[in-house]
């Protein structure tokens, strides 16, 4: 089957006052209809940047340089600024870390859920409206008929949520990009959320790309997962295949420093030393320094080559592959 | 909410008297301190002090100007309440006559003006936030700073060089009628444009960096669309906190332009009291502007709550 969204040697760059800081480096991606994607990594690893270049929603003084995305056989980089906008919010859509803040305070909820049928449907304002109750109903907020009416000061943080996923999904896109979706919520409600995106994603047959810093909840939702570090995937799987068998030794860190439940006695396993600054960036693996299996191996390579990202559907970035 | 909003509104209106009280003290207190007065002023240079002084002395007592101040307020005050402004020492013709129409005309000359300074100062506002960094953006905000480093009274005579001198446009004193409002209204509404123009922008750039902005074009929505419906509103509240301060200083302003465009508001009738020592004139004067001011900002106050669905009173 062939990809619905395909990513190639992406590469996004960030203009600062102490010169360029390349958040997202040479990532290929592809994500197929219906699929659900984890994009995993710790904040600054370029998982957002990657997420917003998508959508080409990469503001000055950042800009994408390099590589190319193509979406259902269109380049996405290419597309002028009003086909672009003809994309966006109808056929790849998509939510941020912290729904409160992206509602805009003076309009009504249902105002901003009918935006986006006035925009990309050309419909009645009162049937977008209607629509919009239907939308707030489906996503399960409680008298949907008078919170279309409510200001999003008068909504908690994951009703502020349920409405951002009502408006991506109003126009059942294609893609729905999910930008830490739960990370600024409540823990009983971050379930509910997942379990929300997963349920409707699945009935509207939409790809669904959430990119998160939680192990939990990629294996909650997940299909695939890619794991980014230093504004590289280092490694690429399915998500039975990524916790079963990790490989790449920074995912093995990360998995190593989840708690597990029963075990009070062992304490947490962190990964040694922090990630590289964007100046000071390691020249061979970018994982080098903090790596534990490169020391036991006594791999030289590392320090001075940087490992390319091999495999077909399971992608590894290491010199220690096949190495035991 | 309407019924909050009527009680809000009433609370407001009482919490003026005790302001304009204050104010009138304020005042009669400053005039207590001045050595001379209107009799004195109306007199000087055209007879010698010791002829006059039957006749002075007799007019003071006409206007209780040989009472102590605060006998004075209290009998000022006790008049404003029966809504009688007192009469012109000067010109002898009750001040309420004088104040009426000027007060019409400082009105108009004050909203046209506004008028000239939100239309401009949005506009260029916007623009300079949407081009940020261009030459657009470079132009609209040197020659913004030059509207407010320059002070109105030299705009004023720049303006009237130009277009009365040079071009003949239009008139270089007042008629009262809608060309000679012209160049007055624009010189007032200029200068306010300027300071406009620089909140507008600074707010409109605070808003289009805000998370909100995003998450629209993230929904497709047109760059003009996110500009002036997801945007602009929300850069109003700071916008409005501005314009409600600056029809105080159009009223302020007001003041010059009348006198240098011979327009017959209140503040030239005001700069004419002050130079007659005129204190029923100027009393007037200050208590209606006092008035003005305190009711714009509870208009502005209200306002809010229309801009901002935040923004309850109760």
């Amino acid at each position: 089957m062939t990809a619905l969204l395909e990513i190639k040697n992406l590469q996004t760059e960030f203009k600062t006052e102490d010169g360029i800081v390349r958040a997202v480096d040479d990532v290929t991606l592809s994500v197929r209809a219906g699929e659900v994607l984890g994009l995993v990594g710790e904040s600054g690893s370029g998982k957002t940047v990657t997420a917003l270049s998508i959508l080409r929603l990469i503001e000055k003084p950042g800009a994408i340089v390099g590589g190319s995305i193509r979406f259902d056989g269109r380049d996405v980089l290419a597309l002028a600024e009003k086909d672009l906008t003809e994309l966006r919010g109808d056929r790849i859509s998509m939510i941020f870390q912290q729904p409160k803040v992206c509602l805009n305070p003076v309009l009504t909820v249902g105002q901003q859920i009918a935006e986006v049928f006035l925009r990309h449907r050309s419909m009645e304002k009162k049937d977008a409206l209607d629509q919009s109750v239907e939308l707030l109903r489906s996503v399960g907020i409680p008298s949907p008929e008078t919170k279309v009416s409510a200001y999003p000061h008068e909504l908690s943080g994951g009703q502020a949520q349920r409405v951002m996923i009502a408006i991506a999904l109003a126009l059942t896109p294609r893609i729905l990009i999910a930008d830490e979706p739960t990370t600024a919520l409540d823990v009983t409600i971050q379930a509910q959320i997942i379990e929300l995106l997963r349920k409707l994603c699945e009935t509207t047959d939409t790809a669904l790309i959430i990119v998160t810093h939680d192990l939990g909840v990629i294996a909650e939702i997940a299909d695939r997962v890619a794991v980014m570090y230093a504004g590289q995937i280092v490694e690429e799987a399915s998500v039975e295949e990524l916790f079963d068998t990790p490989q790449h030794p920074y995912t093995v860190g990360l998995m190593q420093s989840m708690p597990t439940l029963g075990d009070r006695r062992q304490r947490l396993n962190m990964i040694p030393g922090s990630v590289p600054r964007p100046f000071h960036m390691p020249v061979g693996c970018r994982f080098s320094p903090r790596c534990r299996a490169r020391v036991e191996h006594g791999l030289e390579k590392c320090l001075t080559d940087p490992p390319a990202l091999t495999g077909e559907t399971r992608k590894l970035r290491c010199w220690l592959e096949g190495k035991e | 909410m309407e019924v909050l909003m009527g009680s809000y509104i009433i609370r407001r209106l009482l919490m003026m008297i005790p302001i304009i009280f204050g104010i009138l003290l304020i005042t009669f207190l400053i005039k207590a301190l001045i050595p001379t007065d209107a009799v004195t002023a109306l007199f000087s240079g055209t007879v010698t002090e010791d002829k006059a002084a039957e006749a002075i002395a007799q007019i003071r007592a006409k206007y209780d100007l040989d009472k102590p101040w605060y006998q004075q307020f209290v009998i000022y005050v006790g008049n404003v309440l029966q809504g009688d402004l007192g009469e012109s020492i000067r010109t002898r013709q009750p001040v309420m006559d004088e104040i009426g129409y000027r007060y019409v005309n400082t009105l108009i000359l004050t909203a046209a003006a506004l008028f000239i300074a939100i239309l401009v100062g949005l506009v260029t506002g916007i623009i300079s936030a949407y081009y940020k960094d261009t030459w657009l953006d470079v132009t609209s905000m040197s020659v913004g700073m030059m509207g407010i480093s320059m002070p109105a009274f030299f705009f004023g005579f720049v303006l009237i060089f130009i277009f009365s001198v040079q071009l003949r446009w239009l008139p270089v004193i007042g008629r009262g009628n809608f060309e000679s409002l012209i160049l007055p209204a624009v010189t007032l509404g200029f200068i306010e444009a300027a300071a406009l123009s620089r909140i507008t922008r600074s707010s409109m750039l605070d808003v289009l960096s805000r998370e909100y902005i995003r998450a629209a074009r993230a929904k497709g929505l047109s760059e003009t669309f996110i500009l002036f419906k997801h945007a602009l509103p929300n850069a109003l509240l700071s916008i409005l906190t501005i314009i409600g301060l600056q029809i105080g200083n159009l009223l302020g302003g007001a003041f010059i332009i009348e006198v240098i465009f011979g327009w017959h508001g209140i503040g030239e009738l005001a700069v004419k009291a002050i130079q007659w020592r005129d204190f029923t004139i100027t009393q007037a004067v200050i208590l209606i502007s006092a008035g003005t001011y305190v009711l714009i900002n509870l208009v502005v106050d209200v306002l809010y709550t229309w801009v901002d669905p935040r923004v309850r009173y109760d």
